[in-house]
């Protein structure tokens, strides 16, 4: 159990650039390589049937928006469309990085995806490690129970409970606030709010289910480990950090490189319904700029360079925050 | 937590007791922290609107009513949103089902030439994303935008359910089954059918689980691609009432002009509890599932 989880995300690219690497390797294979696809193709004809709808949605939704994303080079309009639009070259880029915006946009998203990170990543890891030392049954299952839940809420729930609960007149917050003699704040108009709320309401959604994957884990590491600890007459805490925490290393790299990758990916939905004029200055992030600019405005070319840009990023920061877990504790996803 | 450290040193039963003292009362405050503001919700939705908004409610309903509800029940837009996210979430699901089954089946096969560019061609989708506006203009290529189609194509297939499928395809139709079944002249598409189906039962049930709560709690393709009223689904009536502040007087009794506004909070409360209520419902039945999905997909393919 224990080996298998480890392999979270990670093997299953392993095994895939493998594979096409080995394939394209080999040139003496070809011929076998041919045999086997012949005879695959004659066993297996009907797979290859039942292969087109789902491949035709990856193309048509997936693989033609990537190269649909060539008009950031392009004026494009309407009535030219994608291919006959003429070329503008990086005018785009050039735009987007000389615009007062750019800055600002950049900062937003890197400081709001680096808090959650911050913040994000090791509660789940704390949540785990404790229920873990819990053996009563049934409060070990409803702090699971509960805590999972909000994972099941949709986005447009979670932030409208938040406008319930913290609203500037008489949410629930502020009567709190209130009651114990504190002048009321004003949580969604001040932009020095946004990031905290923004923050630690993903914590309250997401805690739960981001610790089943380290509670899973911990539940597969080899008793003998534990055996020993006890004879070494190791107290609960060292026994986390010496045993638990070692543990929970390998999966805890991997998602930690997952999440760096996603770094400026962080997700528009949650921003964009947080978003009012009010706070604009911290929560305008460059996923809410793209979608403004681009449908809103209607700058197909200008918005698509800045979304490129941002994919653009995430590609590098994923390649070189794998690497450098590589380096330093041998986990990497491919 | 250092404190405690160095005196377990020194005294140990002492020390753990303390310590797992410590972990009950996070666990508990966590508890407490999560809990809350769902039973808050819940309290508020089933009070009455004036106790509402004069803070008395704290914990459990102040003078119970259903008012809310009615409300709610009674405004046409929810009840059109209702509908159009049911529907959204059936057909969604059925769709999204079928594609993810008729690709991770045959990946999971190993004499099945090609599986290993298959996959890498699906996964690379997960890695580079082509980007909102060159997407939008697929859709509006192929005539969907502000139809319903919009809703249940473009986002059909997610690579985690696909990778999840396959690996419980791999781990759980064994080879002798298949081999026998190619020796007695069973098709592939036949073995699928009656055997690999029936056998798959349980991550079928996964796959409807999440795609659905997926499907009902979706509002950003509504938002780009949908235009018309009619078409909105549940997660975008709400906006408008809720954090828009828009469109809620539709069905408001003039007659209550002064308690218009308190009940028009109230109800905001019920709609976020009528809003969650199917997938809440279900969620206790079907955590363990989700939980057992999640795992699969995390072990070695």
């Amino acid at each position: 159990m224990r080996f298998q989880l480890i392999n979270i995300g990670g093997i299953f690219l392993k095994t895939v650039t493998t594979t096409v690497s080995g394939s394209a390797q080999t040139i003496e294979t070809k011929s076998s390589l041919l045999k086997n696809a012949r005879k695959s193709f004659k066993r297996h004809w009907q797979f290859y049937l039942l292969i087109i709808p789902p491949v035709l949605y990856f193309l048509i939704f997936k693989y033609i928006p990537m190269l649909n994303s060539v008009i950031a080079f392009k004026d494009y309009n309407v009535i030219e469309g994608i291919w006959g639009s003429p070329w503008a070259g990086f005018k785009h880029f050039e735009l987007f990085f000389n615009n007062p915006q750019f800055w600002t946009l950049v900062k937003n998203t890197f400081y709001l995806s680096l808090y959650s990170l911050a913040v994000g990543f090791p509660i789940p890891i704390i949540l785990a490690l404790a229920l873990n030392e819990i053996r009563n049954g049934i409060f070990k299952r409803t702090v699971q129970m509960v805590t999972y839940a909000p994972y099941f809420i949709s986005t447009v729930v979670l932030v409208s409970m938040m406008f319930l609960l913290l609203g500037a007149r008489d949410g629930i917050a502020n009567q709190l606030l209130a009651t114990l003699g504190i002048e009321s704040i004003n949580f969604f108009g001040a932009p020095s709010m946004f990031r905290d709320i923004y923050v630690w309401s993903d914590v309250w959604q997401y805690a739960g289910y981001s610790a089943i994957i380290y509670l899973a884990t911990l539940s597969g590491i080899d008793p003998e480990l534990y055996e020993a600890a006890k004879v070494d007459g190791a107290s609960r805490f060292q026994k986390i950090l010496y045993v638990d925490i070692p543990g929970l290393m390998p999966v805890a790299v991997i998602i930690l490189i997952l999440n760096v990758g996603n770094l400026m990916a962080i997700g528009f939905e949650k921003v964009y319904l947080m978003q009012n004029p009010l706070n604009l200055a911290t929560s305008e992030i460059i996923a809410t700029y793209v979608y403004k600019i681009g449908l809103l405005n209607a700058n197909f070319s200008f918005a698509t360079a800045v979304g490129l840009f941002n994919s653009f990023i995430n590609l590098v920061l994923l390649i070189l925050v794998n690497a450098l877990a590589k380096r330093i504790s041998n986990q990497s996803l491919w | 937590m250092g404190g405690i450290r160095s005196s377990t040193a020194i005294k140990e039963s002492f020390g753990d007791k303390l310590f797992l003292t410590g972990v009950y009362t996070f666990l508990t405050i966590a508890l407490v922290v999560v809990l809350y503001p769902l039973i808050y919700i819940v309290s508020s939705s089933l009070s009455d609107p004036a106790a509402v908004s004069s803070g008395k409610v704290w914990l459990w309903p102040v003078d119970f009513t259903l008012r809310g509800y009615e409300v709610v029940f009674k405004n046409p837009q929810i009840i059109t949103g209702y509908t159009n996210s049911l529907i959204y979430t059936f057909f969604g699901t059925i769709i999204s089902v079928t594609l993810t089954v008729l690709i991770a089946y045959p990946l999971s096969r190993k004499t099945f030439f090609g599986r290993g560019f298959l996959m890498f061609f699906i996964v690379f989708t997960m890695l580079f994303y082509g980007g909102l506006i060159p997407t939008y203009l697929v859709v509006q290529k192929l005539g969907m935008i502000d139809t319903r189609w919009a809703m249940l194509i473009p986002n059909a297939v997610a690579v985690w359910q696909v990778i999840i499928a396959r690996t419980f395809f791999q781990a759980s139709i064994p080879d002798e089954l298949v081999e026998a079944s190619e020796m007695d002249g069973c098709s592939d598409l036949r073995f699928l059918w009656s055997v690999v189906l029936p056998l798959a039962k349980p991550i079928i049930a996964v796959l409807v689980l999440m795609y659905a709560v997926f499907q009902w709690n979706a509002y950003f393709d509504a938002l780009i691609y949908l235009k018309s009223v009619d078409l909105q689904p549940l997660q975008i009536v709400l906006r408008n009432i809720i954090i828009l502040n828009t469109g809620s007087s539709g069905s408001m009794e003039a007659s209550e002009m002064l308690r218009r506004q308190e009940l028009a909070d109230l109800m905001k409360y019920s709609l976020i509890v009528v809003a969650s209520l199917p997938v809440l419902l279900i969620y206790p039945f079907v955590q363990r599932h989700f939980v057992k999905g999640m795992l699969i997909g995390s072990i070695k393919g």
